[in-house]
């Protein structure tokens, strides 16, 4: 089930704006806002809102350099962050697993029952 | 198959009639679920799923037998589910040839509902690479010795 920390992050990374800026600061550690805004389609003033909600997610921290204000990724979250999608897929992948074991089960004991006897007790085929 | 977080799929060797049963009926569910599902399977219908002795409210959103079942959850106690504060589960049932099913699951959440269509596309563009992309990329980051 999803905690409220998980939601924040989820929602940080789900905007594809906000991962376009988070994929920046992946591969340039320690850059300013102004430097992400020359290479981002949106304005300065856009890249410091996704700013301010990948910091409050925990996903960048920033630091300041004489009158510069860096920005760099905080690795543990991000991986947090990527691990609990993973989870999740593995998650959906171990129900789709047992519902079609379940499903082809059934199908072919329904098989089954048709072969020998016409009809099976609580197994009706209608149509 | 846009604006999606996580997407999954399975291909089964059983009617799609056989499928929907095995995904809809509570006793069925509770096999390959919850622990314990308390739902009706009609729109709107509210319902429970316990698991172990955790667990929350569901809310059913389309029934369309049988191809299509989807509920949202993971929403507030206490509150209606509505895209800003849900997660939605969405099966999609495909027949392929004689007797096969493909299954696919999608859980969209939050925010990605609302997006507009431009949005969506780039997103789901970026989306088939983009997190196994995002791994290699994060180990290349972690492998970094840190300040």
């Amino acid at each position: 089930m999803t905690a409220q920390a998980d939601d924040e992050l989820w929602s940080a990374i789900a905007d594809p704006s906000r991962r376009r800026v988070l994929d920046l600061l992946v591969s340039n550690d320690d850059v300013s806002a102004s430097w992400l805004a020359g290479r981002v389609p949106f304005s300065r003033q856009a890249v410091s809102k996704h700013l301010a909600v990948l910091e409050q997610a925990g996903l960048v921290s920033r630091r300041k350099q004489g009158r510069e204000v860096l920005y760099q990724v905080e690795a543990g979250r991000l991986d947090q962050a990527t691990r609990a999608m993973a989870d999740l897929a593995a998650q959906w992948d171990r129900r789709l697993g047992a519902i079609k074991r379940l499903a082809e089960a059934a199908h072919a004991q329904a098989t089954k029952s048709e072969g020998s006897h016409t009809s099976a007790q609580g197994d009706r085929h209608d149509g | 198959m846009a604006d999606l977080v996580i997407e999954r799929e399975v291909l089964i060797e059983a009617p799609v009639e056989v499928v929907w049963r095995t995904i809809t009926e509570p006793d069925q569910m509770s096999q390959w679920f919850a622990d314990r599902v308390d739902l009706v399977v009609e729109p709107g219908a509210h319902g429970f799923m316990g698991f172990g002795d955790q667990g929350g409210p569901v809310v059913v959103e389309t029934v369309d037998p049988p191809v299509r079942f989807s509920f949202r959850w993971n929403h507030p106690r206490g509150e209606e589910p509505v895209a800003g504060n849900s997660m939605l589960v969405e099966f999609t049932l495909t027949p392929e040839g004689a007797g096969r099913t493909r299954l696919r699951v999608s859980e969209s959440g939050h925010e990605l509902r609302a997006w507009p269509d431009a949005e969506k596309q780039r997103y789901a563009g970026e989306h088939q690479a983009g997190w196994a992309e995002y791994l290699d990329r994060l180990a290349s980051v972690l492998a970094k010795p840190s300040r």
